[in-house]
């Protein structure tokens, strides 16, 4: 579909990282596990606005820096106890290029 | 490929509890098979005390439903007692012939109670305390009968007699000695229980020694050496437990008082591994399960074939579950050469506690009619806690001491039910207790992962374990001696570091890997921990792993809470210069730095520069001779100095030159926690040092050397550690504490934390007396320096890690920038 937006090969995002890119919604950061598994969240904690794009990523979770939340990668869940939850992006690996569904519409969510 | 076999015999507590350890770390790795003899799955035999007094059900203390053998494909023969082990053949044989062969064979037979060998000790009515069916037969007879003599006035037999004498019966302790449960109390709350017991009804014969049982077919009274007969329809004999080491024996396998196992559990056969009661470890036998289940941690990680756990024995403590009464015992109760004795009485209350304390330290104690601070004391005296510094209101409890944070509330017991215990989970006594009832929880962790009651914050985790002792009555509540590294795994921090020396273990994967980490990349939580432990011990081979560490060590300087950084130049010694000063204004007027604050160390703080500019004002500032402060890492951060004897009148040495020199020699060093240091000129102090993790304080004639002090939350001053004369013997000295700290602090530890928790005496032993070591471990240092001491900042200025500060661009713009 017209609205995947290549963004990056997947070796310029580090193993168990992220990179951010900027998008009409704010901030994305894009992650990528140890299995190089991608993903795409807002980089607002559900929290208090921490930059998840900085935190540790450990399995298909982040922690945040700020204050140790734990979100999941693949629905933007924040792990319980805590409770909360932030945007995702649909972002998909094809040929080693990274791709994220920005706009919206039929892909997004 | 058919798996190896694990046979386990004793389908008992110790064993089953093995097997769950087993299955958590190495799920179907055999095929196992239990043999057990009682005609039952695996229960609880501790709430059988409960269950006599009716306080509970027999269905409530049943562990493991036959649901759960069948779950985990484990094949359970229960009601068969094993007779025979080839081990030749490597199979065993029950009474009725059934046989099972093994690779590896568990003995967790467990023990038998001790029956005097009295005449008459086989009639009817006469029974030991040891499982369903002793509880059984008491509870018949006191359906029929009246009369009750419970032989033994240890823990067991005050609580079978505390339960007949609820079940209506009358009942007489009888005990050889003159006060009840000399093996865990002191003379005077042994008197204090006695009365309490007399009080509810309890007839007691102490210095009795029994001389035979009475009757034909049932038993009808007890017969002193005195010559005076008791009558009894019932005898219960709770003198002692004898491990049931017959069958090991028989089999060839060397036994002692129990069956003799190593540090590995294993027996003298390496095919054969032994737990619970049933073993004999270091010369002891034990009788509680806290340390059983220790064990059996360990044994699972070796029939896992991790290799790497240590069973060293454990410190125990014992409660009495009589209800109405409180009582808490542990380790050298008794005190006696060498020891200081500590006490509070407050008969009027009926409060008893006594501390024995040794070299500052908790070695055991007594609680009688107030146990709350049991735990506290317990943990104190495991983590071998230097009590020094609270002395005088450590009788009092943890909630005098200050910021325990529970104060009045500790009183578990008397909680209402609705009161709120976690307050970062808001979940209440009721929830944590109805959830340790139903899903029979053991542990502090399993309430965590239950309840999430003290998950968070853990200021709440003293509550939650007092919670778990009054609502299960026993010890083995309290949370395990060792403390993993995180949920990741069952290994300390000690043990990790040691695996890695031993092992030879040079990254993270190969360290997660061969210490069988639960996740695949660990948590937020051990990665910085390992990477940490990594670098430690390999200073000159390890890669630091950057997406192992926190946000601020990964890009050199310290978030802010709108997500900008700060940027902390170095200044030497808190020494600066018009053109340093010229420099740093330039820079913050240059990138419009929105703030620009004195630090309390000494320097200057640039704040709020944006993530993408840091390496731009790096490089500015390194062209004007500036680099990293540190002021965000986990590692030296500043020398605090005061001018000396250069300006100030007082002063008696140079203490900012040795302030310069200290920096210089500690710069760029990782830490396990953030480490401050300062120098005064003399002792009136102005820079500080004895709130400081190593300060540093000029007398006439020479140096006075302080450390563990902290500032924050909880401001502890220094311990002194010892005077020196020379400039060269200051830098010594500290390179030395700087290693030890760096190789056996826990990670987040800050020093303060790290003496309390090892002692002053041992920091002395090792830097002050030990003069070889002392050099050692400073050539350690120096050596770990070499790598160690690049600027983070003129790296990344020329184009290190640049990822980390350049965001993504979609590719539509990327592609034009392609074509042109
Ligand atoms: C009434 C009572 C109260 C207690 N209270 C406390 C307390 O408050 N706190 C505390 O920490 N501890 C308490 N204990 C002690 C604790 O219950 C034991 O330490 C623990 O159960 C020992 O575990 P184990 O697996 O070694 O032995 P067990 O739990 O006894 O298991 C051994 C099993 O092996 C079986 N067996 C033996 N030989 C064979 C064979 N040849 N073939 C097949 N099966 C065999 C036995 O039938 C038994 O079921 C109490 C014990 C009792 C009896
Ligand atoms: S500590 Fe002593 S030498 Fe240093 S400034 Fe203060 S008074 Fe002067
Ligand atoms: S902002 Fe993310 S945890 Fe607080």
């Amino acid at each position: 579909m017209s609205h995947w937006t290549p963004i990056a090969r997947l070796e310029d995002i580090p193993r168990q990282g992220a990179r951010v890119v900027a998008s009409p919604q704010g901030k994305v950061a894009v992650f990528r596990t140890v299995d190089d598994r991608v993903f795409a969240l807002l980089d607002r904690c559900p929290h208090k606005g921490g930059p998840l794009s900085e935190g540790i990523v450990h399995g298909a979770r982040v922690a945040c820096p700020l204050h140790n939340w734990v979100i999941e990668l693949d629905s933007g869940q924040a792990v319980a106890p805590d409770e909360g939850c932030v945007r995702r992006f649909d972002v998909r690996l094809e040929d080693g290029m990274v791709a994220i569904a920005l706009a919206g519409g039929p892909t997004g969510r | 490929m058919s798996k190896p076999k694990l046979v386990l015999i004793g389908n008992g507590m110790a064993g089953v509890r093995t097997l769950e350890e087993l299955l958590k770390l190495a799920p179907g790795k055999y095929d196992i098979t239990v043999f057990g003899a009682e005609p039952h799955p695996n229960y609880n035999r501790i709430l059988l005390s409960p269950v006599l007094a009716g306080e509970k059900k027999l269905e409530d203390i049943i562990l493991n439903d036959e649901a759960w053998y069948a779950e985990h494909g484990i094949t359970l023969h229960k009601g068969k007692k094993v007779v025979a082990i080839d081990r030749v053949r490597r199979c065993v044989r029950t009474e009725d012939g059934t046989e099972a062969g093994y690779d590896r064979l568990l003995l967790a037979t467990g023990s038998a109670p001790f029956i005097l060998p009295v005449p008459g000790k086989d009639l009817e009515g006469v029974v030991g305390f040891r499982d369903i069916r002793d509880v059984e037969l008491m509870l018949e007879a006191s359906e029929k009968h009246r009369h009750a003599v419970v032989i033994g006035g240890g823990l067991l037999g005050l609580e079978a007699a505390n339960g007949l004498k609820k079940r209506g019966m009358d009942v007489t302790v009888v005990h050889l000695l003159d006060t009840l449960m000399e093996r865990q109390l002191d003379k005077p709350a042994a008197a204090l229980l006695q009365r309490a017991l007399e009080d509810s009804g309890l007839d007691f014969k102490l210095e009795a020694q029994t001389e035979a049982l009475l009757g034909e077919g049932r038993v009808r009274a007890v017969r002193f050496k005195d010559g005076s007969e008791v009558p009894a329809d019932l005898v219960v004999m709770a003198v002692g437990i004898r491990p049931n080491i017959e069958l090991a024996k028989a089999s060839g396998i060397h036994c002692e008082r129990g069956i003799l196992v190593s540090d590995t559990m294993q027996t003298f056969d390496p095919q054969v591994y032994a737990v619970g009661e049933c073993v004999q470890h270091r010369g002891e036998l034990f009788g509680l399960v806290a340390p059983l289940f220790e064990q059996a941690k360990v044994c699972a990680n070796h029939l896992a074939e991790f290799g790497i756990a240590r069973y060293e024995g454990s410190v125990t403590s014992t409660k009495l579950k009589v209800t109405g009464i409180d009582l808490f015992s542990a380790g050298e109760y008794q005190g006696g050469a060498g020891c200081e004795e500590l006490l509070f009485q407050d008969p009027s209350r009926g409060v008893y506690k006594k501390l024995v304390v040794r070299d500052n330290k908790v070695a055991g104690a007594v609680l009688y009619g107030d146990t709350v601070d049991g735990a506290w004391y317990f943990q104190m005296m495991r983590d071998g806690t230097d009590i020094s510094a609270f002395r005088e209101n450590i009788l009092f409890g943890q909630a005098h001491m200050g910021d325990s944070g529970h104060g009045a509330e500790s009183h578990a017991a008397r909680l209402p039910e609705d009161a709120e215990v976690c307050g970062c989970n808001g979940v209440c006594k009721k929830t944590i207790v109805d959830a340790i009832v139903q899903k029979k929880l053991f542990t502090l962790d399993e309430v965590r992962a239950h309840t999430k009651a003290s998950a968070s914050c853990g200021s709440c985790t003293g509550l939650v374990e007092q919670i778990l002792q009054s609502t299960l009555g026993s010890d083995y509540s309290v949370s395990p001696a060792k403390k993993p590294l995180c949920k990741c795994t069952d290994l300390t921090h000690e043990e990790v570091r040691e695996a890695v020396r031993i092992q030879g273990l040079k990254t993270i994967p190969e360290l997660m890997g061969s210490l069988g980490w639960r996740t695949p990349d660990g948590c937020h939580a051990c990665r910085p921990a390992l990477n940490y432990y990594l670098l430690c011990q390999w200073p000159n081979e390890y890669r630091d792993d950057p997406q192992s560490r926190f946000i601020n060590e990964r890009v050199h300087a310290n978030i802010q809470k709108d997500g900008t950084y700060s940027v902390v130049p170095r200044i030497w010694g808190g020494v600066t210069n018009p053109r340093e000063l010229r420099a740093i204004a330039d820079v913050a007027e240059k990138f419009q730095v929105p703030c620009v604050k004195i630090t309390g160390g000494q320097r200057i703080d640039l704040l709020g520069v944006p993530k993408a500019q840091l390496p731009a004002i790096w490089a500015e500032l390194g062209k004007h001779g500036l680099m990293s402060g540190h002021a965000y890492g986990k590692s030296l951060r500043t020398v605090k100095t005061c001018v000396g004897k250069e300006w100030c009148r007082f002063g008696t040495q140079d203490s900012t030159t040795l302030g310069i020199e200290l920096e210089k020699m500690t710069w760029g060093s990782w830490t396990p926690a953030k480490v401050k240091m300062a120098v005064s000129g003399c002792p009136r102090n102005c820079a500080e040092a004895t709130i400081k993790d190593f300060g540093v304080v000029a007398v006439d004639s020479g140096w006075e050397l302080h450390v563990g002090g902290n500032g924050g939350v909880k401001v502890r001053a220094t311990d002194f550690l010892c005077k020196v004369q020379t400039d060269e013997e200051v830098m010594e000295y500290a390179a030395a504490y700087m290693q030890l700290y760096r190789e056996e602090a826990r990670y987040l530890e800050r020093t303060a934390h790290w003496i309390e928790r090892v002692g002053l005496p041992y920091l002395q032993s090792r830097i002050v007396d030990d003069a070889a070591g002392r050099r050692a471990l400073c050539a350690r240092f120096l050596e770990s320096q070499r790598k160690a001491q690049i600027d983070p900042w003129a790296e990344r200025a020329q184009g290190a890690e640049k990822h980390e500060f350049e965001p993504l661009t979609p590719a539509e713009r990327k592609a034009h920038a392609c074509i042109a």
